[in-house]
């Protein structure tokens, strides 16, 4: 139906932005893994596998990246301790206020990221609102320590981040369930307990899928939270990366970190679309 | 015209019109399922207004009614997923509705199957069994024999999207009657069928409950389906019960207007009773009432074309033929008769014709009750 | 029809458990917002508790400060320049997804994608090197195109979305009529597209006026708002940033509130989650 003036108009521009400009930028960021930087400062473009030994080698690097992995793996699992039972109780239980209560949900993700990360930066902090409201209701006699300036401070601020992120696709995949469903599974005898574990939360795997994917893979290549509220234990991988690129000057380094990056996020979301597929039913 | 006037008048107002018995064999059943002045609104909709009915145990009953008749509406009180704004719900000597759907020991065929897609064929069916925790070759056990019971043994192994509508539609059927409930209720379950299935679906379920011996609530909206497969009707129309027969009663001896035209075809007469002869439009015939207006049903069939096999005491009235509908063996023909009135008659298939004469018997015009507005 | 257990509460015990559950998760996910407010009137500036001496003037402050209107105003030069080249070239990528093959598509289709899910920094390097490699002076442009870039998916997504949604045969029936591709595109196409069109410009701006980790390689001399608040954050906490972030919060506010009318007016609600999924970038990563 669509003649082919039509079809080459519509393709050809954005393919070609989309080369100009993220193809070849990653292609680019492919070749200075493979370079190495001077005592100069200079990008010295001989071709070698220099950057990918320090990765494994220098125990700074591989052992950011599996803290940042360790950190992403407890994001993900709260944010979807938080995000799954508030999806359930909206979905089937929350009747005329469902819309409402959904949209309080995702207004703090159109907050701004830096204002919300800095809000616990104050809320946690030795004289913050939190150590403040314990000495003064006498529960502790001096600020915790632990609360700011360590990987529990990014791991709360990222999970209060990406709750949204796991509430949606679950929510989206509950929704999807035809209530019919839940009726026949207790006109069959199943109270609403079984009816949870046998029918709904098998139905909706697709959705906690998607949700734990989303929740991984941004909080393991988030940079802020970790500058903001991390401290020095709480350092992530994104961290080492940007000072690369700044202070630290080693661009082929950096670059090589990006890539693994980026070869980690691309498989991780092949095999989640796998799983989503294989556990599809509808 | 309504005649408030009437005696029958205040009887019908209090509770449906039971006529007849309940079918052939079900004189002595006792009562299964016990309904007493149930009602239901939703909001400032009242959908069901005081209903009572009494359902024999292995009993074939049909809720029959048009869309928003209230007819799923009490399906589903009966089976758990609506609570009555009032009335009750008896199973035997205990109290249904007080309990939740997973406890009652009623099962329910939806509308739109609502098979389990993640499981197959086999798990559905032993889905009920496996949540009661019944042993595991007990369960392999009854449900080969539902699936055999419905002839799906061959597809045990497949997935739900895998099977057509009708298969489904067995599936649904062997998953509810293998927990061995009390009472089956179907909801409208072979509305998705095509005509041809549909018929063949019907044939086979009537069969399959009375080898299964269990009560079936079957509600639907198409009236052939409920005469086809019923030992009883139960007419609902706006909330209320409207008449409560078997098949043959509610089609012979319709107890209001709405009942003789929603079952079947019918001529609706409104004549003028005086000293004993009804009169409408031209025609005119004895009847034994008293006088004033009365409506009157008579079936098409019932009205023939003069000549052979008339009898003295039939009344005859001369028409112009307005529509003739071919129906394969026989036809409708409607027919102008002078006066306001119009007889639809059903004749044996012939020419097209112009001017005819019709006769009826005066006793196969059936007095019947107009039916009260609901508001 | 509402879900049995709503009219039944007695039936599930369980129930009560999880509206609680409910409220906690919900408290956890407003109290950053809501301390942040309370606190931008807090004349004792940040932390300590209880909040003493209610005042407006970290407003007052903020208002007078002249770096970070400037930087106001070049986010939202960004944020527009943005949205106009993520539409154009996001629509005809939707467009093309939904109505073409050529080869490479599939690659096409992920590689649109990737910059939503990968995280920003990655994407903002990237594009440094490739300003490096034609020696481009880092500038507003430079970041223009970082954003517009990163955020075509998003009009690819919802567009794309909304063309699934459109019934084919009024375009058909456009055709048939006498009406060329390109009338049929406006005439009929983009009325259809309206909506998607236009929440996916509300939520590119949005997020462009957040982003922070594409912008950190590709900024120049001018800042965007979130840089320059947060190099006053590497400075130490002022509440001056409590207020500002009090008045993005309202502006957020405001804009889903719109974006949110606009989408119930012509759709139900049912499919917002589906597509805020695959939507809705992650600002600071």
């Amino acid at each position: 139906m669509f003649s082919r003036a039509y079809k080459t108009v519509v393709t050809v521009p954005p393919l070609a932005w989309v080369a100009v400009f993220l193809l070849v930028p990653y292609l680019l960021m492919f070749c200075y893994s493979f370079w190495s930087v001077s005592s100069l400062q200079t990008i010295v473009h001989s071709w070698n596998f220099d950057n990918y030994r320090d990765l494994l080698e220098k125990p700074v690097y591989w052992q950011t990246l599996l803290r940042s992995m360790w950190i992403a793996a407890r994001v993900t699992l709260f944010s979807l301790v938080l995000g799954y039972p508030l999806a359930y109780f909206l979905s089937f239980y929350a009747g005329r206020r469902k819309d409402l209560l959904y949209q309080m949900v995702i207004i703090p993700l159109w907050v701004s990221y830096l204002v919300r990360a800095y809000a616990w930066k104050t809320i946690l902090g030795s004289d913050g609102v939190l150590n403040t409201l314990l000495q003064y209701a006498h529960l502790t006699n001096h600020p915790l320590d632990f609360l700011l300036y360590s990987p529990f401070a990014v791991v709360l601020t990222l999970t209060h981040i990406y709750t949204p992120f796991t509430f949606l696709p679950v929510y989206a995949a509950l929704e999807h369930i035809p209530r019919n469903l839940v009726e026949a599974s207790h006109d069959l005898g199943a109270t609403p307990t079984q009816t949870f574990w046998k029918v709904i939360f098998p139905l909706s795997i697709p959705g906690v899928l998607a949700g734990a994917t989303f929740a991984f893979v941004l909080s393991l290549g988030d940079f802020l939270a970790p500058l903001l509220l991390g401290g020095p234990s709480g350092i992530m991988i994104s961290n080492i990366v940007v000072s690369l690129f700044g202070a630290a000057y080693n661009w082929p380094l950096g670059a090589a970190i990006s890539l693994c990056m980026l070869v980690l996020v691309v498989s991780l979301l092949f095999v989640s679309e796998r799983l989503e597929k294989k556990w599809s039913f509808s | 015209m309504r005649d408030l006037r009437h005696p029958g008048w205040i009887s019908f107002m209090t509770s449906p019109i039971t006529t007849g018995h309940a079918g052939a064999d079900s004189a002595a059943r006792p009562t299964l399922l016990s309904i007493r002045s149930v009602a239901k609104t939703f909001g400032r909709n009242a959908v069901l207004r005081n209903v009572s009915l009494e359902i024999a145990e292995g009993e074939f009953l049909t809720i029959l009614g048009e869309s928003g008749s209230g007819k799923t509406t009490l399906l589903r009180i009966i089976a758990g997923f609506e609570t009555a704004t009032s009335g009750e719900v008896w199973m035997g000597a205990e109290r249904l509705d007080s309990q939740p759907p997973y406890r009652r020991r009623v099962n329910t065929v939806f509308q739109n199957y609502a098979l389990f897609p993640h499981l197959t064929v086999e798990e559905n069916v032993g889905y009920g069994l496996r949540v009661a925790k019944r042993p595991a070759a007990e369960i392999t056990a009854r449900v080969a024999e539902a699936l055999d019971k419905v002839k799906m043994t061959a597809h045990a192994r497949k997935k739900p999207s895998k099977i057509s509508g009708g298969q489904q539609q067995r599936v649904a059927l062997a998953r509810a009657l293998v927990n061995q409930p009390q009472l089956l209720l179907l909801d409208e379950p072979l509305s998705a069928l095509d005509a041809n299935l549909r018929r063949q679906m019907q044939v086979e379920l009537k069969s399959l409950q009375r080898e299964v011996g269990i009560a079936f609530v079957f509600v639907t909206h198409d009236q052939e389906e409920a005469m086809v497969m019923s030992d009883r009707i139960a007419l609902l129309r706006s909330g209320e019960l409207e008449q409560v027969a078997s098949p043959r009663e509610i089609y012979s001896r319709p107890a209001t207007a709405y009942v003789a035209q929603f079952i079947g075809h019918t001529n609706l007469l409104k004549a003028e009773v005086t000293a004993g002869v009804a009169r409408c439009g031209f025609l005119s015939w004895p009847v034994t009432r008293p006088d004033g207006v009365a409506l009157f049903s008579l079936r098409p069939e019932h009205v023939r074309l003069a000549g052979k096999g008339s009898s003295s005491g039939d009344v005859r009235v001369r028409g112009r033929v307005i529509h003739q509908a071919f129906q394969g063996a026989t036809e409708l023909i409607r027919v102008d008769c002078g006066g306001g009135l119009i007889l639809v008659a059903r004749t044996a298939s012939g020419n097209p014709q112009n001017d005819v004469e019709l006769e009826f018997a005066p006793s196969d015009a059936i007095a019947v009750l107009e039916s009260p507005e609901r508001i | 029809m509402e879900f049995l257990v709503s009219s039944n509460p007695s039936a599930n015990p369980g129930s009560r458990w999880l509206l609680l559950y409910a409220f906690v998760v919900f408290g956890f996910l407003y109290l950053p917002i809501v301390v942040l407010i309370l606190y931008s009137f807090n004349g004792t500036g940040v932390g300590g508790f209880p909040p003493r001496h209610l005042t407006l003037d970290w407003y007052r402050t903020l208002f007078g400060d002249g770096p970070i209107w400037d930087s106001v105003l070049n986010s939202l030069e960004v944020a527009l320049a943005a949205m106009a080249i993520s539409l154009t070239f996001g629509i005809p990528a939707a467009l093309a997804l939904d109505r073409a093959d050529f080869p490479g598509k599939a690659l096409f289709r992920r590689l649109v994608l990737l910059p939503l899910i990968l995280p920003g920094i990655i994407t903002g390097l990237s594009l440094l090197m490739l300003f490096n490699l034609g020696n481009v002076k880092l500038s507003l442009l430079t970041i223009t195109l970082g954003h517009g870039t990163a955020l075509i998916s998003v009009a690819t997504t919802e567009v794309f979305a909304g063309l699934q949604k459109l019934d084919r045969a009024q375009e058909e029936a456009s055709l048939d009529l006498g009406a060329n591709y390109w009338q049929t595109f406006w005439r009929v196409t983009v009325p259809n597209l309206k909506l998607p069109i236009i929440g996916a410009a509300l939520l590119i701006f949005t997020l462009s006026m957040d982003e922070i980790a594409v912008s950190f390689f590709l900024i120049g001399r001018d800042n965007t708002l979130p840089l320059e608040i947060w190099g006053r954050l590497r400075r130490g906490i002022t509440p001056e940033i409590n207020a500002v972030s009090t008045i993005i919060f309202v502006f957020s506010l405001l804009t889903i509130v719109l974006w949110y009318r606009l989408r119930v007016r012509a759709e139900g609600s049912a499919d917002l989650g589906a597509e805020l999924v695959t939507v809705n970038d992650r600002e600071g990563t």
